[in-house]
């Protein structure tokens, strides 16, 4: 149904996981057991039933826009697997 | 009795009688962790040198007159919590060598109180998991029975409190993650209403679920615990403004006239017989001290897992979006191109549980499924909280089981991840309400492996769960017993 290793793909480039091919069939059938435990959710009559995002009703709060944080750039940089000149590195994006 | 067996008030009252020092405290305890910590793997980090500085100085503001319940307690985080100077790994490779730049509002607020952390403890990989088994640094082990699951995600702080490794934890409960092993290792933990306990510094996992909490020995603990761990929080915006209480006020209050419901529902097929038993008997002894038993329904109960594996993974794509192999995670070597380093480290850094829910929640939220999943799941959360509000007319408190079996072996779900979330059959619905729960020890198998029984209450009666804990608990001996361990063991 459901999961065919072309879904399982196609998924996978959104959620940006590079999958290998010998790992797809597994995957592909765990998925499906996990669909089916969900599936049962279209059987249920919600006509009429408001959608619950969030436990609390609550409004979201408005604080003053005052200065805070100072900067960081040192602590927030410390982790960066790669890092030059306080800028973080990546591959080459633009030829 | 010895040291590591004391609860938080008697720990209090030694160090305030000058029996003993918070460096003497946290110096027996460093060595109780290092003797039993290899057969546990409870901790994922032990912070010695920073631990005996900060018992130091809890001493100094003892002998300059201060006096505090926590002060010089030691304690530890589960590893979600982001430690400032202290690696925050999450149970993942992913954040293997991540140092948050702040604290958790959590760690700073128990830190205030004097509290001595001694280390950061294991859990299931970002909270994915009901055993313990996903984290990348390896299984944590039940004190009780070491071939056994502690439970998840918050099993090193269940496993450390019930071996007396440390008297008192921090978890998070996303769908059961304090409570669940809670009950596995005998000890006691509050999921809190949401919005009492702030998310700041939290590693979020399903931000609509997710709330931290304390795991200790006894309910009173507990209370200690939550009396600083609650409270407003500016930088958490669905941190509640009523968040704050004083959780002692009413732990004593008898249980007379008590309304308890006890939902049909959570005593169905699949509960294991043993367990069923010592709820009941753990229900009678709440009878016994007056309160009026009742059967009730919650007749949504049984779609809680299904809504839940629809709405946690949607949230967890999202939010576990952020890693991304550049900015303060693993990064694949040798990446073909920008798209590559993403894809490649998330797929090293993430483990096969973490990746299959983030598929998931991809998958649901994706273009032509959010109808049928994602906003059908919202809707039947609405009936779930329905259900609950219905029963909240007529019952004060409802109890049931915590888990429907017993700790299982290590290895035996880790086939099938639907056999696993069936674990939290009985805990997720709590979560998807937003009211608080916890779990008390009321009893043990024949093979003596711990057995946990369940109080919900409504929104924010967080102190009468509390209070009906510690009456059961003043009434009862299951909170006392202790696993034996040898060093070594395992």
């Amino acid at each position: 149904m459901a999961f065919d290793h072309d879904t399982v793909r196609r998924t996978a480039h959104l959620a940006r996981i590079a999958l290998p091919q010998t790992e797809i069939p597994a995957v592909a059938d765990q998925l499906e057991r996990i669909m089916a435990l969900v599936e049962e959710l279209r059987a249920i009559d919600t006509k009429g039933v408001p959608t619950m995002a969030h436990p609390l009703d609550l409004d979201q709060p408005l604080r003053p826009d005052t200065v805070g944080n100072h900067d960081q750039r040192e602590v927030l940089m410390a982790s960066a697997p790669a890092a030059e000149h306080g800028l973080f590195l990546v591959p080459k994006v633009i030829e | 009795m010895e040291l590591h067996e004391f609860s938080l008030r008697e720990l209090r009252q030694g160090l305030q009688e000058r029996d003993f020092s918070s460096v003497e405290l946290t110096t027996t305890l460093l060595k109780r962790i290092s003797a039993l910590n290899p057969a546990l793997n409870a901790f994922v980090t032990v912070t010695e040198s920073k631990a005996l500085a900060a018992a130091a100085a809890a001493d100094a503001r003892r002998a300059a007159g201060e006096d505090g319940p926590l002060l010089g307690i030691p304690m530890a985080h589960k590893d979600i919590f982001c430690t400032a100077g202290v690696r925050t790994t999450c149970g993942s490779k992913m954040l293997e060598h991540f140092v948050a730049p702040y604290n958790a509002t959590v760690v700073e607020r128990l830190a205030a109180e004097g509290m001595v952390m001694l280390g950061k403890l294991n859990m299931d990989e970002f909270a994915m998991g009901s055993s313990n088994e996903t984290s990348y640094f390896g299984p944590v082990r039940n004190p009780w029975h070491t071939d056994m699951v502690p439970g998840g995600s918050s099993g090193g702080s269940a496993a450390a409190v019930a071996a007396g490794l440390i008297p008192v934890a921090t978890g998070t409960d996303t769908g059961g993650s304090i409570r669940q092993p809670a009950a596995l290792c005998g000890i006691t933990g509050i999921k809190p209403t949401y919005g009492r306990v702030s998310r700041y510094g939290m590693i979020a996992f399903a931000s609509s679920l997710d709330q931290g909490g304390p795991m200790a020995r006894n309910a009173e603990d507990c209370a200690l615990m939550l009396n600083v761990m609650a409270a407003h929080d500016p930088r958490d915006s669905t941190s509640h403004p009523a968040a704050a209480s004083d959780f002692l006020r009413g732990l004593d209050r008898p249980l007379q006239g008590l309304r308890v419901g006890v939902p049909e529902e959570f005593f169905g097929a699949g509960l294991d017989p043993e367990v069923a038993a010592a709820v009941q008997a753990g229900i009678a002894e709440l009878a016994r001290q007056g309160a009026a038993v009742q059967s009730i329904r919650l007749p949504n109960n049984p779609h809680a897992v299904s809504t839940y594996y629809v709405l946690a993974p949607a949230e967890a794509s999202s939010n576990l979006a952020r890693f991304d192999g550049v900015r303060y995670t693993h990064r694949a070597a040798n990446p073909a191109d920008l798209t590559d380093l993403y894809q490649q480290s998330r797929y090293e850094g993430f483990g096969a549980e973490v990746r299959r829910r983030i598929l998931v929640g991809t998958y649901v939220l994706s273009a032509g499924y959010y109808d049928a999943y994602y906003r059908k799941a919202q809707q039947v959360r609405s009936l779930i909280r329905e259900d609950f509000r219905r029963a909240f007319a007529e019952v004060d408190v409802i109890v049931g089981p915590t888990t429907p079996t017993p700790a299982f072996p290590l290895g035996a779900k880790n086939a099938d991840p639907v056999a696993m979330y069936l674990a939290d059959i009985y805990t997720i619905a709590v979560n998807l309400a937003g009211i608080p729960a916890l779990s008390v020890p009321c009893g043990f198998t024949a093979a003596g492996l711990p057995v946990g029984m369940q109080l919900m209450g409504d929104y924010f009666a967080d102190d009468l769960l509390l209070n009906v804990a510690h009456r059961y608990q003043q009434e009862t001996q299951w909170h006392r017993a202790r696993p034996s361990l040898q060093a070594g063991e395992a």
